[in-house]
């Protein structure tokens, strides 16, 4: 249960984060707090948008994902169950090679580094993580 | 039970994460200053005699566009490090005549109202003292909750007469100059600050001064060597 339990808190974060550079993006907040200073450039490139769709938007439409899954994954009647184990390993796997792409190309193509993209990518690194322990959990039985 | 005592603390968990991270968000948003309006539509009256801001000889051989956004933190390092030396070796020497136009991005709350308040300067001829004193002074008004004020006290300090300048303010009634120039940037195929357009082709980021020297030297010889 803990595993899924840190899914869903790690989702929050992620939520956050997300919704926050949605925000700065469509200017509702003023400068980003943003040490490396990468953040404006990151968020200025065409790389902002995947498929005409704001990243941060698809990020946070993502972490709503894991959210539901992982608080339906911690009800009594779903706990002893493998199937939300496959689900979250499915979903973090496929947010993980998402969030991959996303650094290359800050690392490679845009030449700057997003703090809070970087923090977003360790959260989905992290979900993953978990994912695949709770996965074993029911491999091992 | 154990399991039931366990899952309530992990939702007091979540609810704190959530209601603390959703005050924090709502927190950054609250206290945003007067805005001026984006996306209005623009009037013949808007743009009309006016084609933007400009230093130089009207008869200099090189025009030098720049696009640019008060608040977009390369648009400051250009101008307050780079500008200095453009204006002192290519405008005041005869070579570029510079035109400045606004290009306000949507990720910047304020670049909209200070590019209004150098309009407003600009009734009263002192655009270009106003447009430095932004420049100089965004490490400090970009991170206030209403900059108007930082930027009235800029007006006062070049001299404006402030009844005349809070009018004009209060009257957005630069918002369609402002939107013109945004969307003569996109029509010209601009898409990040600053950019530069030289004898037709756009120079992204920052310039180096010397880089531009050298491009408008070898622009003017063309120039001269065709005639």
């Amino acid at each position: 249960m803990k595993f899924r339990m840190g899914v869903a808190l790690l989702s929050v974060a992620g939520l956050l984060i997300s919704a926050y550079l949605w925000m700065f993006k469509h200017g509702y907040i003023g400068t980003l707090a943003c040490g490396s200073g990468g953040c404006e450039t990151v968020q200025l490139s065409p790389y902002s948008s995947f498929l005409g769709v704001d990243v941060a938007l698809i990020g946070f439409l993502g972490y709503v994902v894991f959210l539901v899954v992982s608080l339906a994954s911690v009800q009594p009647a779903w706990l002893e169950r493998p199937g939300p184990s496959r689900l979250l390993l499915l979903l973090s796997a496929g947010g993980l090679l998402f969030a991959g792409y996303l650094t290359g190309l800050e690392l490679f193509v845009i030449h700057a580094i997003c703090r809070w993209c970087a923090a977003s990518a360790v959260i989905v690194l992290l979900i993953f993580v978990l994912a695949v322990l709770d996965h074993r959990r029911f491999a091992r039985r | 039970m154990a399991g039931t005592s366990a899952l309530n603390r992990f939702y007091l968990l979540l609810l704190v994460l959530a209601v603390g991270g959703g005050g924090v968000l709502y927190w950054q948003t609250r206290g945003r200053g007067p805005s001026i309006p984006a996306n209005v539509v623009v009037t013949v009256a808007d743009t009309a005699g006016f084609s933007g801001y400009y230093l130089g000889d009207s008869a200099a051989p090189v025009l030098i566009t720049e696009y640019a956004d008060y608040e977009c933190p390369a648009c400051q390092t250009f101008d307050v490090v780079q500008f200095p030396d453009v204006r002192r070796q290519l405008i005041e020497t005869g070579k570029v005549r510079w035109r400045y136009r606004d290009f306000p991005l949507s990720i910047h709350p304020y670049s909209r109202v200070a590019a209004h308040s150098a309009a407003c300067a600009n009734d009263q001829s002192h655009y270009w003292e106003q447009h430095t004193r932004l420049y100089q002074g965004q490490g400090q008004w970009a991170r206030e909750a209403d900059p108007t004020g930082t930027f009235r006290e800029y007006g006062k300090q070049i001299g404006l007469d402030l009844a005349a300048y809070d009018a004009c303010m209060k009257s957005a009634k630069y918002a369609g100059r402002i939107q013109a120039s945004y969307d003569e940037g996109l029509k010209v195929g601009v898409a990040s600050t600053p950019t530069f357009l030289i004898a037709g082709r756009l120079y992204e980021g920052v310039q180096n001064s010397d880089e531009l020297k050298k491009l408008v030297d070898s622009l003017a010889a063309a120039d001269a060597a065709s005639r």
